[in-house]
Parts: C-alpha cells; sequence; structure tokens
C-alpha cells in the first residue's frame, strides 16, 4: 500500500524522469537503532531507485532473518516483498524471480544470515547468477540477540559479555569471488555517494551482484578499534578508484586521460566509470582479486569500490528458455496441455 | 485403483490338476546385474497376455552387488496385493540361494543356473537347472554385455514351462527398449535360445501355468511417481524445485521429461515452466514457497528425511499463506531408516508439519491413477484455500509398475483462487488487504508480484502481521489471525476429495485404510467374508476428514484402522477428531518396510475378532 499517492503529492515536489517523487521511494519509519548502518543503506537504496527512475512496482524486495533483513520494510513500500527465514532468503527469491523475470531483485542480508547459517544457500545462489541485488549489511555480530560474534566479526575482537572472538572471520566478498558471483563489490556504510553508485552499478547488472556493505553497528559493534566501526572504517578505507554510474541516456561527459579510467558497460546499456586512484585496478580481471584481497588484509586495509563485474555470464534464466509473458500470467490455457493429448500419454504407458 | 472385474468371481479356467494365473513368483538376483529388466519384461508380458499381475522390487540402498527380489503375482481374480508364499522361485544369486529355496511352496518350481553348486536339500519342490552360462557364452552378446543379459535366461526358461507368449515378451522388450533394435534382438534371441533349449531338454512336472485372458485390456501399467508428475503437468504446474532422494526422484525425474513433451509453448516455441535442481531440500521448498507467493503453480517432491529439513519453511508456508504442493514418496524412517523400503510414517508429521500451532491439509493417493488425479487436483486446492498441500504417496506406489485405469483429462477447469490483478483492484470498492478476510469465508485475496497497480505490493512474512500484512504483535490481532487460519483449515473438509467405501450387505464392522494398502485391505476383505466375517471398507484420501468418515464411524459396531507404521497415525488422528467414537476405533498397525499383505490384515483382524468373541 503506497503511502503517497500521486493525487496527494505537492505539486512542487521534485520528480524524476517517470514523474514520481522520492517519497514514492520510501518505506516505512525505521525501527532500527539511531544510526544504524542498516539506515544509511536503505536510503541509498531510496535514492538510487529513485535517480535510476525505476517503477517502485516492479522491485522484488527479499530478506532473511536478523536486523539487516528488517530494512526491507523500510524503503519501497509500493514493491513486493517477501521476508524469509533466516539464512534461507536465496532460495525464496530464486523462485520468486521466476514468477515474473522481467522484476528487479533487490536482497538484504546481513553478516549472521548470509555468513553463518546461510552459507550453503548465499554460495548456490552465486553458482546459479540469479540476476538480483544481494546486499549484506555486514557489522559482525548478531544485534538482535545482543552481540554475539559472527562469523564475519575479526579473530581477537573483544565485545561486552561475549570475550573474545578466538575464530578467524569469514570474508564475503572473497567468499563472492571464489563463489564465481558476476558482480562483487564492497563498501562502507560512512561512504553513501559510493554505496549508492555501486547500488546502480548493481541494479544494471544482469545477473547476481554481491555487495558486501560494512554497517556498523552502535549499539554493540562500534568501538574504534573494532573493523566493522565507524571510526576504523573512515580511517581505512582504501578505494580501489573513484565511481560514477552513468545512465544509458547521458552520454559520458567527463574528459579522462587515457589509462586513467575503465570504463564498463552494461547488459542495459548504461556504463560504470572507474577513476583510477594510486594503485592500478581491473576488477575485469579475475587472476589479481585474490592478490588484491589478501594485500588489503594484511595491511589492513578496507578496500572499496567494484572488485569484479563480468558482463558475459549467462544468467539464472538464460538456461529456461521462458515464455515472454511472464510465467505468473499465463492464462490457464496455456499452463494446461489440450485433452487430445492424453491419449497419447496413456498410450505411451504399457 | 479399481481392480479388474474378475474380481471376487471364480475365473473359469481350469485344467486338470494345473494352477493356473494365480501364483507368485520370486526372482532372486545381485543388484545391479540387469534383472530389472527381465522381471519388468515378464511382468509386462503377462499383463499384455491379459492377465491382472502386479510387481514388487525390493531392493537394497545399493548401486551393485547387495541381494535383489522382485516378486510377480499373477492372480486371475484380480487380487494384486503382496503375498508371503511362492509357487515358483528363480534362484540367480548364490548368497541368497538356500535362503530363496527356502521360501519355495511345497510343490513349487525351483529355476537355478546350473553352475551353482549348490546343496538343494529339499525332495518336496521341482527343480529346473539352467545352463546360463554356456547360452549366454554361445549367444552373439559382446563379452561387456554378458553379464547384463545373463537374466534373460530365466525369462526364455520360464516362457517355456510355464507358457508366457514370446510375442508378448517381444512387445514388452520393444517398450523397455523405446523401440531401439539393437538391444531388443540382443535380449530376444537369449530369450528365445533359453525357450527353445528348455523345450528340448526339460520337462514339466510342476503344476503351475500362464493362459491368456482378457482381464486388462481397460488398464495401463505404471508407477505412481510417472503419474503424479503427469498429473502435475496436467495441472498446469509452472515451478519446480527439487532434491535427489529416493524413492522420490523418479517423480522430478518425470515431470523434466513431460514438461518438456508437453509444456512447449507452441504459439511461441517457449516453455511454461522451470524445473530447478537444487542443493538441499531446504533450498528446494524455499525455491517453491518464492514461485508460488509469485503466483506460480509450484510444487516440490521429496521422501521423509527431506521433509523434516522442510520443517521449518513448511510453517511459513502455512503462516503466510502461501500455495505450494509437496510430494512425500513415504520411505522408512527416522533418520536414513531403510531408503529402499516403503511405509506410510510420514502422516502425523506432514499434518503437523511446522513449529507452532499448525494443522496441514494432506491428501493421500490409493492407487497409481489416483497419483494423475491428485496430481492436479493438489494444485487448485493449495491455491484455492492458499495453503500448502502434503500429498503421501510411498515407494510402493511410487516405484513399482501397477496396472491401473488409464489417466484421465481434468474434469474441471483449473481454479487460481483468489487472485487480484490490476483491473480487480480498481473495480473492488472496499480496501483490499492481504489478509483481510473480504468474503467471511476465511481466505483473504491475494496480489502477485509484477502488478502494477500502485495499491497492489505488500510484504509477505513469517512474522506476526495484521490484516494490512503490516508487522504487529498485537494479541488481538495474532489471535485473530491463527483462529482465522484454523477455520480456513476446518473448510477445508469441504474442498478435500471424499472417501471411497465399498459396503457388504449384513457388515457390522468397518475398515480405514488408506494408500498403498488398497489391493492387501481389499483382498483380505474377501478372504473375511468367506470366513463369514463382513467388513465394510473405507479408504480415507484425505485430512482433514470429510464428514464421510464421522459417519461410517458412527455406523459401525467397531473400526479397524489398517496403516503401514509402527503407531498408528491415522488411528490417532481418528481419535483426536472424533474422540467420543473413539472406543469404536481398534488400530492394526504394522510396519516392516514390505508392502502390506491381505493375509496379515486378515490375520489381524480375525484375531481381534476371536478375542472379542472367544
Amino acid at each position: 500500500m503506497a503511502e503517497t499517492s500521486p493525487a496527494t503529492r505537492s505539486k512542487k515536489a521534485q520528480v524524476n524522469i517517470i514523474g514520481l517523487t522520492k517519497s514514492d521511494y520510501r518505506g516505512a519509519p525505521t525501527t532500527l537503532c539511531q544510526g544504524c548502518g542498516h539506515n544509511s543503506i536503505s536510503s541509498q537504496i531510496v535514492a538510487a531507485c529513485y535517480e535510476l527512475g525505476i517503477q517502485p512496482e516492479n522491485v522484488l524486495k527479499f530478506s532473511g532473518i536478523g536486523c539487516s533483513s528488517k530494512s526491507p520494510t523500510y524503503f519501497l513500500s509500493r514493491s513486493f516483498g517477501f521476508n524469509g527465514l533466516h539464512g534461507r532468503m536465496p532460495s525464496l527469491a530464486t523462485g520468486a524471480m521466476f514468477a515474473d523475470t522481467s522484476k528487479i531483485g533487490i536482497a538484504v542480508s546481513g553478516d549472521g544470515d548470509t555468513a553463518s547459517i546461510g552459507m550453503g544457500q548465499f554460495k548456490h545462489v552465486m553458482r546459479r547468477n540469479l540476476p538480483m541485488v544481494y546486499v549484506i549489511e555486514n557489522n559482525g555480530v548478531y544485534g538482535l540477540t545482543k552481540g554475539q560474534f559472527s562469523a564475519t566479526a575479526e579473530s581477537g575482537l573483544q565485545l561486552k559479555g561475549h570475550g573474545t572472538n578466538p575464530y578467524m572471520p569469514i570474508d564475503i566478498a572473497w567468499e563472492a569471488v571464489v563463489g564465481r558471483a558476476t558482480l562483487v563489490a564492497r563498501s562502507f556504510a560512512g561512504d553513501p555517494k559510493q554505496v549508492k553508485e555501486l547500488l546502480k552499478a548493481a541494479i544494471s547488472h544482469n545477473g547476481i551482484s554481491v555487495l558486501d556493505i560494512i554497517s556498523p553497528c552502535v549499539t554493540f559493534n562500534n568501538r574504534d578499534d573494532s573493523m566493522h566501526s565507524y571510526a576504523w572504517g573512515k580511517d581505512h578505507e582504501a578505494p580501489l578508484h573513484e565511481l560514477s554510474y552513468v545512465p544509458s541516456r547521458e552520454d559520458i561527459m567527463i574528459d579522462y586521460e587515457s589509462g586513467e579510467i575503465i570504463e564498463v558497460t552494461m547488459h542495459d546499456g548504461s556504463n560504470i566509470i572507474l577513476k583510477k586512484l594510486e594503485q592500478d585496478y581491473d576488477p575485469t580481471d579475475r587472476s589479481n582479486i585474490l592478490c588484491m584481497l589478501e594485500e588489503a588484509n594484511k595491511k589492513n586495509w578496507l578496500v572499496t569500490g567494484l572488485i569484479y563485474i563480468d558482463t558475459d555470464q549467462p544468467t539464472l534464466f538464460d538456461n529456461y528458455n521462458l515464455t515472454e509473458t511472464p510465467l505468473n500470467r499465463l492464462p490457464t490455457s496455456r499452463i494446461r496441455p489440450p485433452i487430445d493429448t492424453i491419449n497419447k500419454v496413456n498410450e505411451m504407458m504399457f | 485403483m479399481t481392480l479388474p472385474q474378475t474380481l471376487q468371481k471364480d475365473h473359469q479356467i481350469k485344467q486338470e490338476g494345473s494352477i493356473v494365473n494365480d501364483f507368485s513368483i520370486t526372482v532372486g538376483t545381485v543388484n545391479g546385474s540387469g534383472s530389472q529388466t527381465s522381471n519388468l519384461t515378464i511382468l509386462r508380458a503377462l499383463f499384455k497376455m491379459g492377465i491382472p499381475v502386479s510387481g514388487k522390487n525390493m531392493f537394497p540402498s545399493n548401486i551393485q552387488g547387495l541381494p535383489t527380489w522382485y516378486t510377480i503375482r499373477v492372480s486371475k481374480d484380480g487380487f494384486l496385493a503382496r503375498r508371503e508364499s511362492n509357487e515358483i522361485v528363480v534362484a540367480m544369486n548364490p548368497t541368497t540361494f538356500a535362503q530363496d529355496l527356502e521360501s519355495l511352496t511345497p510343490g513349487g518350481a525351483f529355476f537355478y543356473p546350473d553352475d551353482l553348486k549348490m546343496k538343494i536339500d529339499r525332495d518336496d519342490v521341482v527343480r529346473y537347472p539352467m545352463p546360463v552360462k554356456e547360452l549366454v557364452r554361445d549367444s552373439n552378446a559382446p563379452r561387456s554385455l554378458q553379464d547384463y543379459v545373463a537374466n534373460m535366461v530365466y525369462v526364455g526358461v520360464l516362457a517355456q514351462i510355464l507358457g508366457i507368449d514370446l510375442e508378448k515378451i517381444n512387445l514388452a522388450l520393444d517398450f523397455h527398449f523405446r523401440g531401439k533394435e539393437k538391444p531388443i534382438k540382443l535380449n530376444f534371441d537369449l530369450i528365445t535360445a533359453a525357450f527353445k533349449w528348455a523345450e528340448e531338454n526339460l520337462e514339466k512336472q510342476d503344476k503351475y501355468r500362464i493362459e491368456s485372458m482378457d482381464a486388462t485390456q481397460d488398464y495401463i501399467m505404471a508407477d505412481g511417481n510417472t503419474a503424479a508428475a503427469l498429473g502435475a503437468v496436467y495441472g498446469g504446474v509452472h515451478f519446480a524445485a527439487w532434491y535427489p532422494i529416493t524413492p522420490a526422484t523418479s517423480l522430478a525425474e518425470a515431470l523434466v521429461d513431460y514438461l518438456a513433451m508437453l509444456r512447449m509453448d507452441p504459439e511461441t516455441g517457449k516453455n511454461t515452466y522451470a524445473v530447478v535442481q537444487a542443493e538441499d531440500e531446504l533450498a528446494a521448498i524455499g525455491m517453491t514457497i518464492g514461485a508460488g507467493w509469485g503466483g506460480l503453480r509450484a510444487m516440490t517432491s521429496t521422501s521423509g528425511p527431506g521433509l523434516s529439513l522442510m520443517t521449518e519453511f513448511a510453517g511459513l508456508a502455512y503462516f503466510a499463506e502461501v500455495p505450494i504442493v509437496v510430494w512425500d514418496v513415504q520411505r522408512v524412517g527416522p533418520s536414513t531408516g531403510l531408503p529402499t523400503r516403503t511405509s506410510q510414517s510420514d502422516l502425523n508429521f506432514a499434518h503437523f508439519i511446522g513449529h507452532g500451532d499448525t494443522q496441514n491439509i494432506v491428501l493421500l493417493p490409493g492407487s497409481v491413477n489416483e497419483c494423475f488425479e491428485f496430481g492436479w487436483k493438489a494444485f487448485d486446492i493449495a491455491e484455492r484455500l492458499q495453503a500448502p498441500i502434503f500429498v503421501l504417496s510411498d515407494l510402493d506406489l511410487g516405484m513399482n509398475q501397477w496396472m491401473t485405469n488409464p489417466f484421465e483429462y481434468p474434469d474441471k477447469p483449473i481454479d487460481r483462487g483468489k487472485v487480484l490483478w490490476e483491473e480487480d483492484l480498481e473495480d473492488i470498492s472496499e480496501t483490499w488487504g492481504r489478509y483481510l478476510d473480504l468474503d467471511g469465508d476465511f481466505i483473504p485475496y491475494r496480489t502477485l508480484p509484477g502488478n502494477q497497480h500502485p495499491e497492489s505490493a505488500y510484504f509477505a512474512r513469517g512474522t506476526g502481521h495484521d490484516e494490512y500484512a503490516k508487522y504487529t504483535e498485537d494479541a488481538d490481532e495474532y489471535r485473530d489471525l491463527i483462529e482465522r487460519l484454523k477455520n480456513k483449515y476446518e473448510s477445508a473438509r469441504t474442498h478435500v476429495p471424499e472417501p471411497i467405501i465399498e459396503q457388504r450387505d449384513g457388515a457390522t464392522i468397518g475398515l480405514i485404510a488408506f494408500g498403498s494398502t488398497d489391493p492387501a485391505v481389499k483382498e483380505a476383505c474377501y478372504i473375511l467374508e468367506n470366513e463369514d466375517v463382513l467388513c465394510d471398507y473405507l479408504r480415507v484420501r484425505a485430512v482433514p476428514f470429510t464428514k464421510e468418515v464421522k459417519d461410517f464411524i458412527a455406523n459401525h459396531e467397531r473400526v479397524y484402522i489398517v496403516e503401514m507404521n509402527r503407531d498408528g497415525q491415522l488411528h490417532q488422528l481418528l481419535v483426536l477428531d472424533y474422540p467420543e467414537l473413539s472406543m469404536k476405533l481398534i488400530s492394526i498397525a504394522y510396519l516392516d518396510g514390505l508392502p502390506a499383505s491381505a493375509k496379515q490384515i486378515a490375520n489381524a483382524i480375525r484375531n481381534k475378532e476371536l478375542n472379542k468373541h472367544g
């Protein structure tokens, strides 16, 4: 149910290319903690969809269980959504996306939901290349159950009431690369501009986009020395490049010297412009990724930006030769075989 | 299934001293040796000779090497349940040779390879040694195939000794090898050679004979998994997700085959369906629920262990009111249990699956034909009631070949239930809410993703929600919601298939059963009738029970509940539903992994009846 209908909207409100205001993309008021990184990400999802001029009815939202998974309520009220089970969002989304493959899937999960209970489904949805944006709001703790270590918490992290984490962390971006996701990025909720540009790129990507976004938990894991805190992120963020998303309808106006930028053309004709910073990094070259991530780990850098992209892989739906009409709109006459086939079927039995 | 018309009539085939079309053949072989082809060939040839016949594969959870048995029952009177006694035994496996010999009834015929130098210490049976090795050596079979075709020798020898029509054997081979000339010829040549050898070298000494009849022309032969898959295809299934598990695997595989054949859109050459092999059963049902929520006719198929894994998602489907169909081809559990043996022990589990207050609709097909029928009906019920529907088949029904009535085209149009698209939302005068009971029938209206109407979207969830699908922990809202779900479940009593009742004049005791025990129960009633114990028989086809079930219990002095599980699960459900009638209900539950036999059931009822009066 829309919160603001076009009729009640102020005539002065700014509208996007399809005539909708930003309110048409908002959700219910958040019930997460004030200052939670997840709220910042929700805002960027609203902004990205608004700026891209996406019809909210064309988005399907998915989530699992946890603080992160509550957040789809807080954006895109006019989009259908399904808040499923802990760690099982990918399967639910896979089935749902088959209903109408022209829709845009935006899924939100957390580090517990994805890297602990949901590791299996996370790996398999990447392997299938389900065209969907898969955001992991990664804060290193279980918030809803009051601050237990998650699988992405760094070894040695101390949390009040939970002692010291003895285990090595799981690196979601690394898992995504190894898991053959076709778009992998990492970002930081404290860098909203980059989050938004990455979201736009991910929405345009025809395949699975895994966005590992460090999203500090202000209540349970925000000490300055924690690797999922705002302070640590601000001090250690090392962007791979300056990233901007250029929609297909706009010309690329910025004038770069050759060798300074990498331009990636997306399936829908839009472009991602990656401006070189200190180091050379080509996100289309798989062979360098793990070295780069390993080096960043050693140097304690929070590497952000587009880590990997491959725009040429077939998606899950490319394997199914589905009708142009969405499956969920096929009339019953097209899903029940005609009556004259039944005799043929009986003859095929013995 | 409906039994052949010859049922209960003493068929007029008699010859001095011989027993015609009324005995069982058991073949003991080594798993993976190709014996299934031989056994199915015999079964199908007998069927094509017009003789009522059933075949049951008693196989181990193993690819190659362990003992396996196949029992064929020929019954001129149309009784097709498993029998305990074997009149004909073929012992191809040295490991079980002694055991197989022991299982033979006195006067029975014993066939065995003459190179097995095993002790035969019974004088009351007829021996037929077969020169398997020589016949195979003399055949044209390539060396690599010799072990596989060796089992064709007993097909030929049995055909000659018992009188199985070679032409019909050829038809069976043609079907099995899908018309491929080379394997048909290779196998048939060996069968013919064995037949000729038997003609020249063996003298018939036993009394068992096969003779053509005309009792099968109105039937087809198929397995329940194929039938279920075909039913789903005609039910308009859009989406299936599955994970391999015996004995459900062949259901999904049949679905893949028949969808490709029947559900390519003729206008566009595109598919109107998708099947995904998931990474596990959690993902399989997760995808199914996603698709069901998305407005697809969605299903998954599994067996007990897989159903266990689906529990949390099943609760979500119940609570979020997502229509899906789950086939459970039951095997023996708990845990891995006996993966290749049959049972009816998931009834209570499927019915109550999910945590919290859940009661699910369960359909119980009792024949291969009914697997087809419930294959399409399950979708109509699921979408009408916006609920997960569990269809319980079992290994015996699902994987064995049964003679059954031909599949009938659905007699009702597809019912997609209460769905609102853009124009419906324009037309609707009331405010729409996903969980708002507008019609007072406990079933709300749903919208589907892709709907462009700005009022159409809602956020589905497993958490507490109000009538507009908004999150709430309000006590009244929650109570109202689960009460509506309960009432919706109760309303299913008028949507699910009614029971099948078979009555006998003057019967005062009743018998209730479900699923694949049907032929054994029917035969048990016949046995008991001959002893003047008259039973009416009601076959339950769904939970919740329809009114007829209660009436049946009320109208009988006592009612025996027959089922293949340890704890009497159907009995338990009946007691829960009809506590006032519970003193009439007597459980006859039995499970050893083998399909039920009429003798077991008749004995159990006879004993209880004797104790009652004695």
